[in-house]
């Protein structure tokens, strides 16, 4: 991990259901928090490349979340549509240390459309 | 991206440049020889998870979905902790250091490299190859786009009449476009077929209304900005849309050209599938061993089970090189060779012909022993000549009869009678049952019994038999008869509820009942779920079904709830919610319209809407103000209207006696004591009911759920309609004469869709499903169950008749589904 990346806390895993989801509001838009059966925390901006839908809301399965408009699913380390939808939702570094859930905004790498409602 | 501890011994790492069947076949076997010896990394320049690449063309033709050819999802390579970086293609091989660095800018180290960079099309050096309309047939993304033009209809011109292109231009022609395959060589795939065969499967394409032109020699791509035409070196000039270059392969070596590794044809490998390099090994269609390369799956696959080996640290597996034989995967069309079937001194051919079938099959013999074999029209028997092709048999005993198959009297099975099964159970168990992974008869036999598999899904997953192409499944299926004998059910032909699991939506409820299974995580567990926490069409059924079963038991898991039913509004394309509070009946009132105006001003509502349900839709609610808008509305005395739930929706009503001239009964009244009886119940998929209070049906009964439609002498009950794509009018399930009846027969309903219907099937194709028969024995001619039907119901209902907004307006359920975690900037 590039370590001229600043952290930034933004609450603790508990807070985050597990196989759910919160949003953090940034100046990057809405940043979409999950928290998989597993523990396993992802940051992706909370908005699927397909139509806008917010992934937030969607369904958590494994390492995935299927969106709550037309059911895309994406996944969540990758921001990537699972195939055979093409698009890649934007993400951003995020790490666990001691409970506390920090996300590295300056590393946010927009997502790229899929098909084209921009 | 996540953060994990690290594991705590340093292992070797190795790098896998290729995410396609070779380089993942490899770490499949390598992961089954040695899971733990390596920290490993794959590069994947497709954005996809690995997929059956030789599947591409039943999915062009739109008989196979992408999803039916993933080999390996993501989940396989979490599950084995390899780490996948899809659409990132390596750049650079730094074997000084090491090293490999991907086109994003990351930099991995590797003790070994496997490179499985596969092949390119060969798009032939004419003026205008590189315009807009050109693709090759490679992978996922020129599939797509052949689909995409295909879409459009117009013409399409193939140029290559070998295997690929044929399966390309059947899969165009199949999808409506005008298809034309230029092939520079008289005989359509020459290298596999003789001029016969190719002839046959001339006519046959032919007569599926594709164009064939042989000895056609392409001077000149023509167009603008897009492909309009190819034009031969004849000067003739074929309008096209579309133009497929499916001409051959080249491998893909420039990465280990550029890295200094010796690369002839391909890249070289030794017989351990080792380069120059003793770091870096390679496999697939980017090699040359020994002066070959290869283009088929089979040989992939048996040089990934030697690369693998020696990656685990064996010294002692060898490939020595492939004999390949082929099939067209194009539907209908049985083609498959085999061998060397040019024919020459010394060679013997034998040949069999017949017209009414359209069959022609010619076996080359030299010295007693099989050189090769072309068939066509009938392949049933390609296995068994390339079995003896490969293994040198001699076929002296058999020459008479050779032709026929192993069935024939004389053949080697002795007594085979002329059906499939019999040809199966005469194969040898060192026959080949599966070319593509090399799988043989015996290992598949062994299988069965010793694991006690009994139905092909299993065989696959535990021998790879008919994983690939698929086209030996009906043997497979043969051998699982064979085997178990009346033991082998046949393949089931009801649908799996999904991925995750095999088993059916009925059968997963009997399991609930019969094993008293109360959570998700049971269900999974017992019933071996594949994923660890299922997907998002399992996890919302199981959640109903559990709710159904255990009424006042079960907790409702909200993360299996779909976002409408987790926060009791209906999500807008725009992220915002509509929100519907319940009028009992269609009924409202001066108070409860001046707080729904009073919500609207106060929050900025920016569209009311009366819907067909005789209630006030508030449309653009902001997710954050959902609880103070149930707070204001339940002050008013108003509660849910379920509008988003697979529940109860509304009952609509006409205004009945009370008012009407022509009204025989109250049936808004009855219609406000039928919603009060069902509300808040959670059924398979929604429910709407409607009570008109005399034939003229004001309340369209007739396409509801449960329709109640008012006479002089009492109640007509209707079940089984909807609006909706599929219109449905109901079908009358029985007059009474009695509200009280009415209300029992509509609880003992609903009970038996709750009980009986699967999740997410409505009442009218469950209705037809089961049948109207069914449904009056249950509820008409059993008054007894009847009853108990109805008790059920009321008991459920008991514990479900909590208004959801209530409990979320006071902050005391769910509080974090509204509001944001923090701000941050």
């Amino acid at each position: 991990m590039d370590q001229s990346i600043s952290w930034i806390t933004v609450g603790s895993v508990e807070d985050i259901p597990r196989q759910g989801s919160r949003v953090v509001r940034t100046d990057f838009g809405d940043i979409a928090l999950f928290r998989t059966v597993a523990d396993e925390v992802y940051a992706l901006e909370d908005r699927c490349p397909h139509a806008g839908g917010p992934l937030s809301q969607g369904i958590v399965h494994g390492a995935r979340v299927t969106c709550p408009l037309h059911s895309w699913v994406i996944d969540l380390a990758s921001g990537e549509a699972v195939g055979p939808d093409e698009g890649c939702a934007g993400h951003c570094p995020v790490r666990v240390v001691d409970g506390a859930v920090q996300l590295g905004l300056a590393a946010f790498r927009p997502g790229r459309g899929g098909c084209g409602h921009g | 991206m996540s953060t994990h501890t690290n594991p705590s011994t340093p292992r070797e790492r190795l790098v896998v440049i290729g995410n396609g069947m070779a380089g993942i076949r490899t770490l499949e076997e390598l992961l089954a020889k040695a899971p733990d010896r390596y920290d490993i990394t794959v590069f994947g320049a497709e954005p996809h998870p690995n997929y059956n690449r030789i599947m591409l063309s039943p999915v062009l033709a739109g008989e196979k979905t992408f999803e039916q050819i993933v080999l390996n999802g993501r989940d396989w390579y979490e599950a084995n902790g390899i780490k996948l970086l899809t659409g990132d293609r390596v750049e650079v091989i730094d074997r000084a250091n090491r090293a490999v660095t991907a086109i994003s800018g990351l930099t991995v180290p590797y003790d070994r490299l496997l490179i499985a960079t596969g092949s390119t099309p060969f798009i032939i050096p004419v003026p205008g190859s590189t315009l807009p309309g050109v693709v090759g047939f490679r992978d996922l993304a020129d599939v797509d786009a052949m689909l995409e033009a295909a879409a459009k209809g117009g013409r399409a011109v193939v140029i290559g009449g070998g295997l690929l292109g044929l399966e390309a231009a059947n899969g165009l022609k199949v999808k409506g476009m005008d298809v034309t395959v230029l092939h520079l060589m008289d005989t359509l795939m020459e290298r596999q077929l003789d001029r016969s065969a190719g002839a046959l499967l001339r006519h046959e394409l032919e007569r599926r209304g594709i164009t064939v032109l042989t000895g056609a020699d392409t001077a000149e791509i023509v167009g603008n900005e897009s492909v309009s035409a190819v034009r031969l070196k004849n000067g003739q000039e074929l309008p096209a849309d579309l133009v497929v270059m499916a001409v051959g392969i080249r491998p893909n070596m420039a990465l280990g050209k550029a890295a200094g590794l010796a690369c002839g044809r391909g890249i070289q490998v030794d017989d351990a599938m080792t380069t120059s390099d003793p770091a870096i090994l390679s496999v697939g269609e980017c090699v040359e061993h020994r002066g070959q390369t290869y283009g088929l799956v089979a040989p992939l696959f048996e040089m990934a089970k030697v690369a693998a080996a020696r990656l685990a640290g064996g010294t002692e597996a060898a490939y020595t090189g492939s004999v390949t034989s082929t099939k067209l995967k194009v539907t209908g069309v049985d083609v498959f060779s085999a061998g060397d079937f040019t024919g020459g001194k010394d060679c013997e051919d034998i040949v069999f012909r017949d017209a009414a079938r359209g069959v022609y099959k010619r076996v080359v013999v030299k010295e007693n022993r099989i050189l090769g074999a072309v068939l066509y029209g009938d392949t049933k028997d390609g296995g068994w000549y390339f079995q003896m092709l490969k293994d040198g048999t001699e076929v002296a005993p058999v020459r008479d009869t050779l032709i026929f198959g192993p069935n024939f009297g004389g053949g080697f099975g002795g007594e085979g009678a002329a059906n499939p099964k019999a040809a199966v159970a005469a194969l040898p168990d060192s026959a080949e049952i599966c070319g593509c992974n090399g799988v043989c008869k015996g290992t598949i036999v062994k299988a069965i019994t010793e694991k006690g598999l009994s139905n092909l899904d299993e065989v696959r997953s535990h021998t790879k038999a008919s994983a690939s192409c698929g086209s030996c499944t009906g043997q497979v299926e043969q051998l699982l008869a064979i085997t178990l004998g009346d033991g082998y059910a046949g393949e089931a032909k009801a649908k799996p509820m999904c991925k995750c699991t095999d088993r059916t939506h009925d059968e997963v409820r009997r399991a609930i009942t019969s094993l008293s299974l109360k959570s998700i995580p049971d269900v999974m567990q017992r019933l071996e779920w594949r994923t660890p926490d299922g997907c998002h069409h399992c996890r919302p059924a199981l959640n109903y079904y559990l709710l159904c079963e255990w009424p006042g038991e079960y907790k409702d898991d909200s993360r299996s709830r779909y976002i409408n039913e987790r926060v009791h509004a209906n999500i807008q394309k725009d992220g915002t919610y509509s929100v519907v509070p319940r009028m009992w009946g269609g009924l409202t009132s001066a108070q409860e319209l001046r707080a729904i105006a009073d919500v609207v001003d106060k929050f900025a509502i920016p569209t009311v809407k009366v819907t067909g349900g005789q209630r006030i839709d508030l449309f653009g609610v902001k997710k954050e103000d959902l609880p103070a808008v149930w707070a204001d509305l339940n002050a008013a005395g108003m509660v849910s209207g379920h509008a988003y739930a697979k529940g109860l929706r509304t009952v609509k009503t006409c205004v009945g006696s009370e008012w009407c001239r022509f009204g025989t009964q109250d049936s808004t009244g009855l219609g406000v004591k039928l919603e009060r009886m069902t509300w808040g119940t959670w059924t398979p998929h929604k429910v709407k009911l409607a009570v008109s209070g005399c034939p003229r049906n004001c309340a369209e009964a007739t396409i509801k759920d449960l329709g109640v439609v008012c006479v002089d002498s009492g109640y007509e009950l209707h079940v089984g309609g909807n609006g909706g794509m599929h219109v449905r009018a109901c079908d009358l399930l029985v007059k009474v004469e009695t509200e009280a009846e009415v209300l029992e027969y509509t609880g003992a309903y609903m009970q038996l869709y709750r009980e009986e219907a699967r999740y997410l099937e409505r009442t009218a194709p469950w209705v037809e499903r089961v049948g109207l028969e069914y449904i009056k024995r249950r509820l008409v001619d059993d008054a007894e169950g009847r009853t108990a039907l109805n008790a059920r119901f009321l008991f459920s209902q008991s514990f479900s008749q909590d208004d959801p907004w209530a409990e979320r307006a006071n902050g005391s359920v769910d509080r974090h589904e509204f509001a944001p975690l923090a701000q941050v900037g």
